[in-house]
């Protein structure tokens, strides 16, 4: 049980790593993935230790949801590209004071 | 509705609705707006003497038109008093208003402000009129209010002049120093006896302590002090003159001033249970009498001097109201309102002649060119002075008398010494007015006045010789006092007669003073046996304190203005400007300060958004382990 939370929190913390220090979007998405599998995989531990169906339920949940956002970012990304001719975050600074 | 009841609503009625048609549609009456306002009037009159006639047969009532206030045990109705003192004054109100009316229709022909200025004179007559038949002290306070506004009003009434503007503010404010005093009077005879109403009051009078009943004596009485210019609140009176004449004569002389008389007389309950405050009515009279009669003596305003007048004549009937000679002051106030309207009005007369021209200096032989004014002014010159058979005789010397009697010998002399200055003064003005070498600028074309003014002039001389005749001496005993006295048999008699002199010989003491008066004035201005410049030198201080009216403004001005000034300035400089908009400007640019350097917080770099909201939750995360 624990070396699942342990594995689930260490993919965490590396894709909020990733989200935090990537600039490249495709990268940042890809960082935004592995935490919410992170937090799938601490789902299905934690539902087999209960011997719960809830927390594969939610996981179901979970990843129709992160694909459905993953389409939107995506789209998202190819209309930043379009705008800007790169995909580097630091390029969308225009929505301040 | 009864036929009394019908009449003594109509007399106030009446000028008011003339004041809402000529204020209203007064451009469409053009000059027919005068005769139609002194119509109004003259129907008062006439309602008034019929009233007066009904009163004297028959016995006074009261009357409610409409209940004003309902609440609980507190009732204020617009309701009159319809009694022998209120129909005396009502009679005199009325009367004197017709003739001033009808003369302001010749002395403001071709004024612009023509209809205006009827409007708001049947506005004061019908404010005067509630004022003296009210019959609670809230109504009482109400037209005591509507009075001072009319004159401020009337006063001020060429506005474009500064100075007749700023007379009539320096009018209202002075008032509203007497009024305060007013004010608070009746908040504490109402918080002592519980109501307002007079009948009511009187009754709970002689129950209440004689110190309460001082203190709210002496605060009527300060706005009396007010309304009828006495020291130390005369100062608004002299000034007031810039107003039209007839509006002098009528508000200043004959009805507004004497308010504060009617006041006290209608009041002699109060006064009468507390002697103390009947004491200060009888000083501040008897110094006004005196001071201002002083101060006549030098001025060269004709219309001035007229003021200073009136202002010592009304010293008189506050001496005579301070001793407890009601009837004798009431008397005074009846003559006083003649003579002393005459007098304005014939000086209207010489300025109308002479353009506007007040200053003594630049008239003189005016006699042979204006023969009715110059003898008219000469009939009330007469009676002011106190010279039989004139009205002022019987007044003044009913007054005298009873002060006299009563043991007062110190303002009886007093009196005696205003009278001798009274008579001084007055012929002072017509020697150098009327006769004597003319003075008058060579542009000036004198000229009698026309029908509409000298005819008002002739009916007032001749009143001013009938009038006295009510009041012969001994007073006690005359048809006046018979009248007039059973008004005032419930007051409290606190200064019974301790002589019993002879009323010949007072009365001989009396026109002694008067004669000598005009003897000395005769010597001084026709024989010029001294010449008036030696006298000047030889008394300068004397001199010099009475041509600059006792200092009075100065002073107020040193102790109030200036202080105030100061005062204000420092406010306005330094805690208006630096402490209030101070801390108003400082609020606002705190936050522009501040909001500056938060909205570098917001700069588009979305990883800092992403950094920020990481370590938020990570905060919150944390506060949540450790909790």
């Amino acid at each position: 049980m624990n070396d699942y939370l342990i594995v689930a929190s260490a993919i965490f913390c590396i894709g909020a790593l990733g989200v935090l220090t990537r600039k490249n979007l495709i990268i940042i998405f890809m960082s935004l993935e592995l935490m919410f599998n992170a937090a799938n995989l601490g789902f299905v531990a934690v539902s087999d230790y209960l011997h719960l169906i809830n927390g594969d339920i939610f996981v179901i949940f979970v990843m129709v949801v992160a694909a459905a956002e993953a389409a939107v970012a995506l789209g998202i990304a190819i209309a930043f590209f379009r705008e800007k001719g790169t995909i580097d975050i630091d390029k969308a600074n225009e929505l301040k004071y | 509705m009864d036929y009394k009841v019908l009449i003594t609503w109509l007399i106030p009625l009446l000028p008011l609705s003339g004041w809402l048609l000529w204020g209203l549609f007064g451009k469409y009456f053009k000059g027919y707006s005068g005769y139609f306002a002194s119509l109004f009037v003259a129907a008062s009159f006439i309602l008034s003497v019929i009233l007066f006639i009904i009163v004297s047969y028959s016995h006074g009532f009261t009357s409610t038109l409409y209940p004003w206030i309902h609440a609980a045990n507190f009732k204020v109705g617009i309701s009159a008093v319809i009694d022998r003192l209120s129909v005396v004054m009502l009679v005199m109100v009325t009367g004197v208003s017709t003739i001033v009316h009808v003369y302001s229709i010749g002395y403001m022909k071709g004024d612009k402000g023509f209809s205006r200025y009827f409007s708001f004179l049947n506005l004061f007559v019908f404010s005067m009129i509630m004022l003296v038949i009210s019959n609670n002290l809230l109504l009482l306070y109400v037209f005591w209010e509507a009075v001072g506004f009319c004159s401020y009003i009337l006063i001020g009434f060429w506005y474009e002049k500064k100075s007749a503007s700023d007379a009539g503010k320096k009018a209202f404010i002075v008032n509203r120093v007497g009024d305060v005093g007013f004010a608070i009077g009746i908040f504490l005879l109402f918080a002592t006896t519980g109501t307002l109403n007079y009948e009511a009051v009187f009754k709970m009078i002689p129950m209440i302590p004689v110190f309460t009943t001082t203190v709210i004596a002496l605060l009527l009485f300060v706005g009396a002090i007010g309304k009828s210019a006495q020291l130390p609140l005369h100062i608004w009176l002299p000034d007031a003159m810039e107003g039209p004449t007839p509006v002098s004569a009528l508000i200043h002389a004959a009805t507004m001033v004497t308010a504060g008389i009617y006041m006290i007389a209608r009041f002699h309950i109060i006064f009468s249970y507390s002697p103390v405050a009947s004491e200060v009515v009888l000083t501040i009279g008897t110094l006004s009498a005196f001071f201002a009669a002083f101060i006549a003596l030098t001025q060269f305003d004709i219309k001035r001097i007229i003021a200073y007048s009136t202002i010592s004549q009304l010293g008189y009937m506050f001496m005579a109201v301070g001793i407890g000679s009601y009837t004798a002051g009431i008397f005074h106030l009846i003559s006083h309102a003649i003579f002393k309207g005459l007098l304005f009005l014939t000086a209207g007369s010489v300025m109308h002649a002479l353009a506007g021209e007040l200053d003594l200096r630049k008239m003189g032989g005016l006699y042979s060119k204006m023969k009715v004014t110059a003898i008219t002014f000469i009939v009330g010159a007469l009676a002011l002075s106190g010279i039989p058979p004139f009205s002022g005789f019987f007044s003044k010397d009913a007054i005298l008398a009873d002060t006299y009697n009563k043991g007062f010998y110190f303002a009886w002399v007093i009196g005696e010494l205003a009278a001798f200055m009274t008579a001084f003064y007055i012929f002072r003005l017509i020697f150098l007015a009327f006769f004597g070498k003319s003075n008058l600028d060579s542009k000036v074309h004198a000229h009698e006045s026309s029908k509409m003014m000298t005819i008002p002039l002739i009916i007032m001389a001749s009143l001013a010789v009938i009038v006295g005749f009510l009041g012969v001496p001994p007073f006690n005993t005359s048809i006046f006092y018979n009248f007039l006295h059973v008004d005032f048999k419930n007051a409290y008699n606190f200064s019974p007669f301790v002589e019993n002199a002879p009323w010949y010989l007072l009365s001989l003491v009396s026109v002694l003073a008067g004669l000598s008066g005009i003897f000395a004035a005769y010597l001084l201005y026709i024989r010029k046996v001294v010449m008036p410049e030696w006298l000047k030198s030889a008394f300068k201080p004397i001199y010099a304190l009475s041509y600059n009216k006792l200092y009075v403004d100065e002073i107020y001005d040193f102790l109030i203005i200036k202080p105030l000034f100061v005062l204000f300035n420092f406010l306005w400089k330094i805690v208006d400007v630096s402490v209030i908009d101070g801390a108003v400007n400082g609020v606002a640019s705190s936050f522009a300060f501040f909001s500056v350097k938060v909205k570098k917080i917001q700069n588009g770099m979305l990883m800092s958004y992403i950094l920020t909201l990481s370590i938020g939750v990570a905060a919150l995360l944390f506060y949540y382990f450790i909790r």
